[in-house]
């Protein structure tokens, strides 16, 4: 088990490294397009080939994770907190204030994220650099992905409301913030740091479908989620496994994230 | 003995010789569900296809020659130039219910496309003026039509014109083409099956159609419609994108570059005056020389060579060459010359400083290209073009957005820079332009709608496209329409980039198919279709 996370501890470090370093790892510009060469099959000055517009794939790769994996998990941490908020208030005070909460989280849940973001499109100038674009696009998924979260925190908060080591904690004058920090907020660490893990994969895929709409990443910035989509055509995929890459990257990353965060709920 | 075998084997090879052009069902995708079963009301591609396979027409215009060819009607006279036609119909034909078919079905058939009320797109390409047409039934076999005014390409027109019964009990749904619909499950296939009263024989008399039955699968997915393809479980696909056309190719699947097809691919700037952008935009997008050195900077082979991998051709104007009696062949392609295009900014009061074009009021040359999202093609293009013209110190912002907003966008708000957009052009008449080109018309995307034309250059094409419309004589037409050719190649309102090629699937069980780069491709000659056995 120690060799595993010593693993996922070194895929970490070495993709952060790569992250950082993309400037010096990458054989060209994300946008720069050899164009007498698309889709060049992996050689020397193209590690994992060409795009089909002649564009590095392996520069498109780092730069795309750099996008995808500054920007995912911000925007988790950012839905998280907002679901730590609400759901702990909820499931803090109880009555009146969490049928208030739950009300606000059954309407966050019940709005058509489509059409918000449509709506949100239209709102946009369309004169954006690919730089604004992707923050928005993260930003929105942030704001508006807290409310199913929301619900696991409210029910974990008001369980631990109903405990009996809360009850002498409140019986023995703690009360407020004391009482959340030192009782509630540890014991729900677990739950929100899974609501973390779990939105960022949920967030980049989420990113790459919004593309449909023209919220995503706008050309020619890349991120993992553009870079999926390229996989929707299937039947190109068999000749051409080095397309996998960024799948294979985001199942790497996520599941040393997971391999870290197992180790650290059985500390909690 | 030895020449009673022969005799035998010959006889033996005879009858499989026959019995392959004999029975079968054809089978290949809808991308969608028809939207309706009444010809007259037709207007997305799958409701068309339907049409094609089961309507009758008076008069069918070959897809490989151009020419219209009798069908329902044996012959045909056009007289006071396209005011009046004159139909002699074939006897004794029947719909698929047995329903007897003669003038008084034809007459009714084009009251009812004319009737206003319908709202029939196919109707609105025979309304040249106001008034009404009137139809004439001269006797059982023969009946005359009157339009208001001069129709051009009249004759043709009559391709799209499944005639309906006007007695039968099952309305529209009584087939006088090759196929019927004989059932359909809703968002899953639609079952043709061969119309047992269909009146057209082969040469050797022999009842057309060869093919027993058609099952149109709705499946919007083109890559498992290729997968399909590849199993053997459809036989054609009718459009095949560049990308499944190289993979097929790589397998060894029957698959043909028909050449370059009709369809254009286009990028136009805004230049509605009361759009919400800054003027100094709007002087941009309406000065010739800014639309023609965006033109010259970007490299259509390019887009030809890496989008539709060798599969299209830089297009030169408004008709693809693919329609050899319309082009007009004195036009040649935009040459990719960057320095011609700096110079041309340079006139404009433009300057490039460092790798940044700016023009006369010290504003940096940037906009957007906004186009439908999900489409692959028109993606990459509009990237090409990105870099393309940062190589003149433009910088463009690429934008992809669901239709409706582009179109809300277009149409409604006009709040875009420049499109990246396509035209299907099915008809191959100049009058089908009439409403992009007349400065009046809705579709005249640029600069829509107009009270009256906003410039010298769409006053001169609005005069030469209406003289078209009203002239009977085919070659005046085509001096008119050459000479709107000519004017939008130099004033490129529509900077036209690609001509796709017509890439079809077909399988090598399906006999006697002659693809043709117009609709529909593969089974426009359906009747003669067979299959192997």
């Amino acid at each position: 088990m120690k060799a595993v996370r010593v693993v996922a501890i070194a895929v970490l470090a070495l993709t952060a490294l790569t992250i950082l370093g993309a400037y010096y790892l990458a054989p060209a510009g994300y946008e720069q397009q050899f164009r007498e060469l698309p889709q060049a099959t992996p050689s020397i000055h193209h590690p994992l080939g060409t795009d089909e517009l002649g564009r590095d794939r392996w520069a498109r790769l780092l730069y795309g994770m750099r996008v995808s994996l500054v920007l995912a998990p911000l925007a988790a941490l950012f839905t998280t907190v907002l679901a730590g908020v609400v759901g702990g208030i909820a499931g803090y005070f109880g009555g009146c204030t969490e049928r208030g909460c739950k009300l606000l989280i059954d309407l966050f849940l019940s709005v058509p994220w489509l059409f918000l973001l449509i709506t949100v499109r239209a709102v946009l100038p369309l004169n954006v650099s690919p730089e604004t674009s992707v923050t928005v696009t993260f930003a929105l998924l942030g704001l508006l992905g807290w409310a199913a979260s929301a619900r696991v925190i409210c029910a974990g908060a008001k369980d631990l409301m109903k405990s009996e080591f809360v009850w002498m904690a409140r019986a023995s004058g703690f009360s407020g913030f004391k009482l959340v920090r030192l009782h509630l907020l540890p014991n729900l660490r677990g739950a929100l740091l899974a609501q973390f893990w779990i939105s960022i994969p949920v967030f980049i895929i989420a990113e790459a479908n919004l593309g449909a709409l023209g919220l995503g990443v706008a050309e020619p910035l890349p991120s993992l989620g553009s870079l999926l989509r390229e996989l929707q055509d299937a039947v190109m995929l068999r000749p051409e496994p080095w397309r996998l890459m960024p799948l294979a990257v985001l199942i790497v990353v996520i599941s040393s994230f997971q391999v870290l965060l197992n180790k650290q709920e059985v500390r909690t | 003995m030895k020449r009673l075998c022969l005799f035998s084997a010959m006889l033996l090879l005879g009858f499989v010789s026959v019995f392959a052009q004999n029975g079968g069902e054809l089978r290949f995708c809808l991308r969608s569900e028809p939207k309706t079963f009444n010809p007259l009301l037709v207007e997305d591609e799958a409701s068309e296809t339907i049409r094609y396979l089961t309507g009758g027409v008076l008069v069918r215009v070959n897809r490989i020659t151009l020419k219209a060819e009798p069908n329902l009607a044996t012959s045909w006279k056009v007289s006071e130039a396209g005011k009046r036609i004159r139909f002699k119909l074939r006897e004794g034909l029947k719909y698929s219910d047995g329903t007897v078919f003669s003038a008084p079905d034809v007459a009714y058939t084009m009251q009812q496309l004319m009737d206003p009320a319908l709202h029939s797109s196919t109707g609105d390409a025979f309304r040249s003026a106001e008034g009404k047409l009137v139809a004439h039934v001269i006797s059982a076999n023969e009946v005359e039509i009157n339009f208001p005014a001069p129709v051009a390409n009249l004759v043709n027109l009559f391709d799209t014109v499944a005639i309906l019964s006007a007695n039968s009990p099952q309305k529209e749904m009584a087939a006088l083409g090759p196929f019927y619909i004989a059932e359909r499950k809703a968002g899953s296939y639609i079952q043709l099956k061969r119309n047992p009263y269909y009146w057209k024989k082969d040469a050797a008399g022999k009842q057309l159609p060869y093919l027993d039955s058609i099952r149109l699968d709705i499946e919007q997915n083109p890559e498992i419609e290729a997968m399909r393809y590849k199993r053997g479980e459809i036989h054609l696909i009718n459009t095949v994108s560049p990308a499944i056309f190289e993979k097929l190719s790589a397998d060894n699947a029957s698959i043909r570059d028909a050449g370059p097809s009709t369809d254009t691919e286009q990028l136009w700037f805004n230049q509605v005056p009361g759009s919400p952008l800054p003027a100094y935009k709007k002087a941009w997008f309406t000065s010739t020389n800014f639309r023609r050195a965006v033109s010259e900077a970007i490299n259509r082979s390019d887009l030809a060579r890496i989008v539709y991998r060798g599969h299209a051709v830089p297009a030169i104007g408004i008709i693809s060459p693919s329609n050899k009696f319309w082009f007009n062949s004195s036009l040649k392609p935009h040459a990719y010359d960057t320095s011609s295009a700096l110079h041309r900014l340079q006139q404009e009061g433009f300057q490039l400083q460092g790798d940044t074009l700016k023009d006369k009021g010290g504003n940096v040359v940037e906009f957007s290209i906004a186009t439908n999202a999900g489409n692959r093609a028109r993606e990459s293009m509009a990237t090409m073009i990105q870099q393309d013209l940062k190589k003149i110190g433009i910088k463009v912002n690429v934008v992809t957005l669901d239709f409706n907003s582009l179109l809300e966008r277009m149409t409604q708000s006009y709040n875009y820079e420049a499109c990246l957009l396509g035209f299907q052009n099915v008809e191959l008449d100049p009058n089908s332009q009439m409403a992009v080109w007349l400065s009046s018309a809705d579709n005249h995307q640029w600069n829509p709608s107009q009270k009256a034309p906003a410039t010298t250059w769409e006053a001169e094409i609005d005069k030469q496209m209406r003289a078209q419309a009203a002239s009977g004589d085919e070659h005046k037409r085509k001096q008119y329409w050459d000479r709107v050719q000519q004017i939008a190649w130099e004033q490129e309102p529509f900077i036209y980039l690609i001509n796709k090629d017509a890439l079809v699937a077909i399988a090598p069980a399906v006999k006697n198919a002659e693809p043709s780069v117009f609709r529909p491709q593969t089974f426009w000659n359906v009747e003669t279709l067979a299959l192997a056995r």
